[in-house]
Order: structure tokens, then sequence, then C-alpha cells
């Protein structure tokens, strides 16, 4: 298999991450494209890991990163949603247009 | 051994198509409910890619705590915040906002092929070894052992945020 597999459908899972991030009103799928956007990154994180393993059988970087980046993802979605469920609360509403106190 | 090289790549593309296939989906469906199950599919889609990547611990992971939980806890966040369950045109942008959303990607990816491509070009992985979990837990303890505790306080300051932002008073 080559490298460069993974590192595309890395870039196209980023990518679609991104539009949805930009094209999204909904708070809550704003935070699913997050989510895609961190999968791409840890799919990179592994691919790069394997590559390293080939070469150097002690070195697992890659994995080790990949978990650290689950786990701050998780953490992620917890404090975002409850960060959405608290502007649902003050406003009725989850959309991110609405929420534009500070434009002048 | 060219037999299983064969096996290996049919089964990247066939994930890879429904990966993405399952990821445009989450970023334009008009259902909320359902963008989180199509997140579902692209999520077990990468733990399968991991696989091919032999990387089991990595894997297992993602099925537990982004299959496990992660779903769980958007599909919570769509009921807590009573959106419409059915089909909501009131999910996207429209017009040149979207456009814009799409140009930006696409120029993003063309970026991003060309520098991958410009580096890596057909470089193979070789035989990929087995990354084993023990190798895994024994590199988390000694390299990595100040970021994984820096994490587990990460974990308890998200943990006590989210109840202190989340809770009625």
């Amino acid at each position: 298999m080559l490298i460069n597999q993974f590192l595309f459908l890395g870039a196209i899972l980023f990518c679609i991450g991104v539009y949805g991030v930009l094209a999204r009103r909904n708070l809550v799928l704003v935070l699913m494209s997050i989510e895609l956007i961190l999968n791409a990154v840890n799919i990179n994180l592994v691919a790069f890991g394997a590559m390293w393993h080939a070469t150097d059988p002690a070195n697992l970087s890659g994995q080790v990163f990949a978990l650290f980046v689950i786990a701050v993802a998780a953490a992620e979605v917890g404090v975002g949603l409850a960060l959405v469920l608290m502007i649902y609360r003050n406003r009725q509403s989850i959309d991110a247009d609405d929420v534009d106190l500070l434009k002048g | 051994m060219l037999a299983l090289l064969v096996a290996q790549n049919i089964a990247f593309y066939v994930i890879a198509a429904l990966i993405v296939f399952g990821a445009i989906r989450v970023v334009t469906c008009k259902n909320l409910v359902h963008a989180a199950l199509w997140l579902v599919l692209v999520l077990g889609g990468v733990a399968a890619q991991y696989i091919l990547l032999a990387a089991e611990f990595v894997a297992i992971t993602q099925v537990l705590v982004y299959l496990g939980a992660i779903v769980v806890l958007f599909l919570f966040g769509i009921m807590l915040t009573r959106s419409k369950t059915g089909t909501d045109t009131d999910l996207d942008h429209t017009g040149p906002k979207r456009v814009g959303a799409a140009i930006i990607g696409l120029l993003l990816f063309g970026l991003m092929g060309y520098a991958l491509w410009d580096q890596y070009r057909d470089q193979e992985f070789g035989t990929l070894i087995v990354q084993r979990t023990a190798a895994v837990s024994d590199s988390i303890f000694s390299t990595y052992l100040l970021p994984f505790e820096v994490i587990s306080v990460l974990l308890l300051a998200a943990l006590i945020g989210a109840i202190v932002l989340a809770r009625r008073d």
C-alpha cells in the first residue's frame, strides 16, 4: 500500500470537515464537522506512525499521539455540547448566526 | 504476499469510498439525526482503516470512545436542544456563503494534495508490522508519561467544566 493513499484520504476528510464547519448553521452540526477534521488528523498520525514503525519497531509515537487526540476530542465534545446547551437555554436557538452579540 | 496486498488495497478503496460518501452526507444531510448516524459510518470506517494500518489498539479505542461515547453525546445534544427531528431546511447557510465554503474546501484540498504528492509520490509502506498493545502501553507509560498525566488533568477539567456549564441553577 502507498503512504499517499491514507494521506489523501485524510486530506479529503479534512476538507469535507472544513466545508461543514463553514457551511453549516446548526451548532451541533458544526461540532460534528470538527469531529471529521480530528479524524482526518488521526488517520494521518496513524499512517505516519506505521511508516516509522516499519523502520524503527521501538517507535510508536504516531499511535500514542492519535490516542491523545482521541482523548482531547472527547473533552472537546463534552465542553462544546455544554456550551451549545447553554446558548440554547439563553436564546432558544442553536443557530450560529443568532449568536452575534459582539457584532457592531 | 501479492494476493494479500491486492486484498488490502481493495479493502482500503471500498472503506475509503464509504468514508467519503458518509462524510459528504454528514455535511449535506437535511436531517440532524441522520447526520449523526452517517457520522457513525465515517467513524467506523476510520476504525477499519486503523486495522488496515496494523494499529489494533487505536482501532479499538476509536470504536469505544467515538462510536460508544461521542455519537451518543451528539444524539443527547440533538435531543436536549429540541431540534426538529424531521427534515429541516434551516441547517445550512445559503447562497454565496455556501459557495465560498465549497471553494475554500476545494482550494485547501488542492494545496494539500499538491504538497502530499510532491513529497511522497508512490512511496510504499513496506511490510506493516502489527503494533502491539503492550508496546503502545510501554510507550505511553515511559516516553509519554508527562503528556499522559496532562491529558488526565485536562479530562478532569473538561468534566468539571461541562457539569458547571450545563447545570441548571
